[in-house]
């Protein structure tokens, strides 16, 4: 098998023939148009009725043919986009007679549409080009065989109702901003404010089916669904103001479709099938490392926060190892030997995170090692570990005296919240349970100094 | 469009004749389309089992997700192989379904992106690269993508024996997990919390489902075609909810739905008459036509969930109420209470106090 040669460069896009811009420009405009148009859909968490629209559109072709007897680009937009329309109300139809699960009747309806569709044309005269294969892949190569004369420039004909519902598209967005977003998030809040939300869902609605159907012919049914879906999604996932949604969805719909057809002129294959792999990479690439709702962001953020209890936990070791020393100290019996690293390690459990967390406590200056292994804290960190305790303890103290914990209770409980509560709720806990010297168990708990005393 | 994917069969051109050879075929007992109608019976059956348990799931359109991603698998193992072997070719598509499949759960699990869109974004970018490996393989595994073309779009009429044991095999195993898991199944579509509270290995299950959804979709995806499988998985399914209330009833019900629109579609392909300069009826879609009408006819006629029943029972609550107003003792002080209820059809006899006692609804009452 010979592999296909890559001679993308830079300075191939100065190669580009008229032609091929004009491609390019169509497949950018139909991404973006789809992109804007698709949150909607994503935000209303209707994404596959995208999907279900743009395979319906079959048999909307088929019907339109039949009635006009022509291939009129006009009469086809019109079967597909009744169709379109036909798809998202008879869903809902049936969804609610029979009380199908709302994905189940879209699956239901969409295949159906298809299947009279496929029966349709397969009826019709072969030498027509109309077929499933032309709703799957489009022809964004040819789009610019096809052309019209329009501000006195030959653009390709399907860029003109592709730009038509662009400026619909971002008009819409741009007039309704604050109401979409209430209708999107919450229809019943939009009601009970007022603002027609079923109207504005039927007319996104209709945009939708538009934005699609204008595109399907240029691109094919995946790269609708792909341009729909993908970049709202993965806007999402980079922000969380409705805004930058609209618009980082907006532009990442057109970088995919810049890339893509640049690496699909490089390896010469099907344009829309690269453009939809662009995007679903960019999706893949956002949900790793998208900087607060990432995979890669969200585990950084665990792992601080559990090396910050980690090393919560040792200073609250070392300072009740000590207490136990002067304990003993006191009863003249036998000496506690001190702390090492292996015994806080082995205590904590996970090697790792007891490494990192006591290599962070030393640069912190919490605690001194010693070259024989052991480890004692500094002043500082006896004082940050006398703070966890003195959370600890009084917490238990809490428990047991509003909620009538047992004793045997308190601990794993107070383990977990010592954590997690900062100071000026600890000194309301204080007042709450009066002021104790001792916790439940009988232990002191230590004064509270004054000056932060915390790890943050 | 060719006239691909047809069982068109020369006979009988009067409509008894006809009949006659649809029936035969049928029932099995036309040798020539006997391996077709077996195999898209027990596609049909399969699909049906299965696809009820991923739709009470909330999971309808996962077929349809799978079987557009199986598309980069088969045009893999095609360029790797160099074959047309069936078997090497759905082994390729089940991986690379169940890796969207993956990729779904992944999604769901650790972003905050629902799961519709999750499996939108699979679905359009491993078909995607499913058509720029398809492509390339035109280009580059030896030119011949006829079997490839199969997989797009469908070929029930093609169907050989081989085809026909793959789906009898995934059919076998697919309602054999689900009877064995029945009860299992069971706690994971209705009440998943409950399931794992029992501690029953609920994300196992889940899995398997998912994987017998993917077994189900690639075996089907030659004979139907990328979009009309997902329609074997849905519609039998929402059928069989609106006819049986226990779940094994309705397993059966969709069993027997999908199983009867696979043979009755083969049948009607094969025998409907074709009208004048038209190819012939495309077996998949008249299969899924089948069970569109299936479904139509239950949403009229079902007992309880039916549009009739429904219509039915609103009009006898109608009646009570109305009835109701009859006798209240204050409806027959206001004027114009009757027009109403004439326009109805109820018969108007007032019974003057017979039930003084009810008061009603009140709607008229001061």
């Amino acid at each position: 098998m010979r592999l296909p040669e890559l001679t993308a460069s830079p300075a191939m896009l100065g190669a580009l023939s008229a032609a091929d811009w004009w491609t390019l420009l169509t497949g950018v405009v139909c991404a973006v148009a789809c992109g804007v148009a698709g949150c909607y859909l994503v935000l209303r968490r209707m994404s596959l009725l995208g999907d279900a629209i743009s395979h319906a559109v079959l048999p909307g072709l088929g019907v339109a043919f039949i009635l006009t007897g022509t291939r009129d680009p006009l009469a086809m937009l019109a079967g597909a986009a009744g169709a379109g329309v036909a798809t998202a109300g008879l869903s809902a139809g049936l969804s609610r007679v029979g009380r199908i699960a709302e994905d189940a009747a879209l699956g239901v309806v969409f295949t159906v549409l298809f299947a009279l569709g496929v029966i349709l044309l397969s009826f019709l005269p072969s030498d027509l080009h109309l077929d499933a294969s032309c709703v799957l892949y489009g022809n964004l190569e040819f789009v610019a065989l096809d052309t019209v004369r329009v501000l006195g420039v030959d653009a390709p004909r399907v860029l003109v109702p592709l730009g038509a519902v662009l400026v619909v598209v971002a008009g819409a967005v741009a007039v309704g901003f604050k109401e979409l977003g209430i209708v999107a998030f919450d229809p019943a809040l939009a009601r009970s404010m007022g603002i027609p939300a079923g109207v504005i869902h039927a007319a996104m609605l209709a945009l939708v089916a538009a934005a699609t159907v204008v595109s399907f012919e240029a691109v094919g049914s995946v790269l609708v669904v792909a341009m729909l879906i993908a970049p709202c999604a993965t806007a999402r996932l980079i922000t969380d103001r409705l805004g930058w949604t609209y618009g980082l969805s907006g532009l990442l719909a057109a970088s995919a479709a810049g890339v893509g057809y640049a690496v699909a002129a490089a390896m010469d294959a099907p344009v829309a099938g690269m453009i939809s792999v662009v995007a679903g990479v960019q999706f893949a690439l956002a949900a790793v490392m998208a900087p607060s709702h990432g995979m890669a962001a969200r585990a950084v953020t665990r792992l601080g926060l559990a090396l910050r209890i980690t090393r919560e936990d040792i200073l609250g070791m070392l300072f009740r190892w000590d207490e136990r020393r002067s304990d003993a100290g006191g009863m003249a019996g036998r000496a506690v030997p001190p702390l090492r690293a292996a015994d806080v390690t082995a205590a904590i459990g996970s090697p790792w995170t007891a490494r990192l967390a006591l290599w962070g406590l030393h640069r912190r200056g919490m605690i001194e090692r010693a070259p024989d292994g052991t480890i004692r804290p500094t002043e500082a960190g006896r004082a940050s570990g006398a703070s966890v305790v003195r959370t600890h303890r009084l917490w238990e103290a809490y428990l047991a005296r509003h909620l009538g914990l047992p004793l045997d209770h308190l601990h794993a409980a107070s383990h977990r919240a010592e954590h997690f509560i900062p100071a000026d709720l600890e000194a309301q806990v204080r007042a709450e349970v009066g002021d104790p010297v001792a916790d439940p168990h009988g232990r002191p708990i230590p004064p509270a100094r004054s000056g932060p005393a915390g790890l943050a | 469009m060719a006239p691909r994917g047809s069982v068109a069969v020369m006979g009988p051109t009067t409509a008894g004749g006809r009949v006659g050879e649809f029936l035969r075929t049928v029932l099995l007992l036309e040798p020539t389309t006997r391996v077709v109608v077996l195999g898209a019976g027990l596609l049909g059956v399969c699909c049906g089992v299965v696809g009820s348990l991923a739709v009470l799931r909330r999971r309808a359109l996962l077929g349809d997700c799978v079987a557009h991603a199986a598309l980069p698998g088969v045009c893999l193992a095609f360029m790797l192989t160099g074959g047309r072997f069936l078997p090497v070719l759905l082994v390729g598509a089940a991986a690379t379904g169940l890796l969207a499949v993956a990729f779904i759960a992944a999604v769901r699990a650790w972003t905050r992106v629902r799961e519709d869109a999750a499996i939108g974004i699979a679905l359009a970018s491993f078909f995607g690269l499913g058509l720029v490996l398809l492509s390339l393989a035109s280009r580059y595994g030896g030119g011949n993508r006829a079997g490839l073309d199969r997989f797009l779009f469908g070929q029930a009429a093609a169907m050989i024996r081989q085809d026909a044991w793959v789906i009898g095999v995934s059919a076998v195993v697919g309602c054999g997990l689900v009877a064995l898991l029945l009860k299992e199944f069971r706690g994971l579509c209705f009440d998943r919390e409950y399931a794992s509270v029992q501690g029953w290995p609920v994300s196992v299950l889940d899995g398997l489902l998912m994987s017998l959804v993917c077994v189900s979709t690639v075996a089907g995806l030659p004979a139907a075609g990328v979009v009309l499988v997902s329609a074997l998985l849905v519609i039998p399914a929402v059928t069989a909810r609106l006819w049986a209330s226990g779940l094994g009833w309705m397993l059966v019900v969709a069993g027997a739905v999908g199983g009867m629109s696979g043979v009755v579609g083969v049948g009607l392909s094969a025998h409907l008459p074709v009208p004048e300069r038209a190819g012939a009826w495309p077996t998949g879609p008249m299969i899924v036509l089948s069970a569109g009408v299936a479904l139509g006819m239950s949403l009229l006629l079902a007992p309880e969930r039916g549009v009739l029943a429904a219509l039915a029972r609103r009009r006898a609550v109608r009646r009570m109420v109305a009835a109701d107003r009859l006798h209240g003792p204050l409806d027959a002080t206001v004027p114009g209470a009757w027009a109403g209820l004439r326009h109805e059809g109820e018969p108007a006899s007032p019974g003057s106090g017979a039930a003084a006692g009810r008061g009603g609804g009140g709607e008229g009452t001061p």
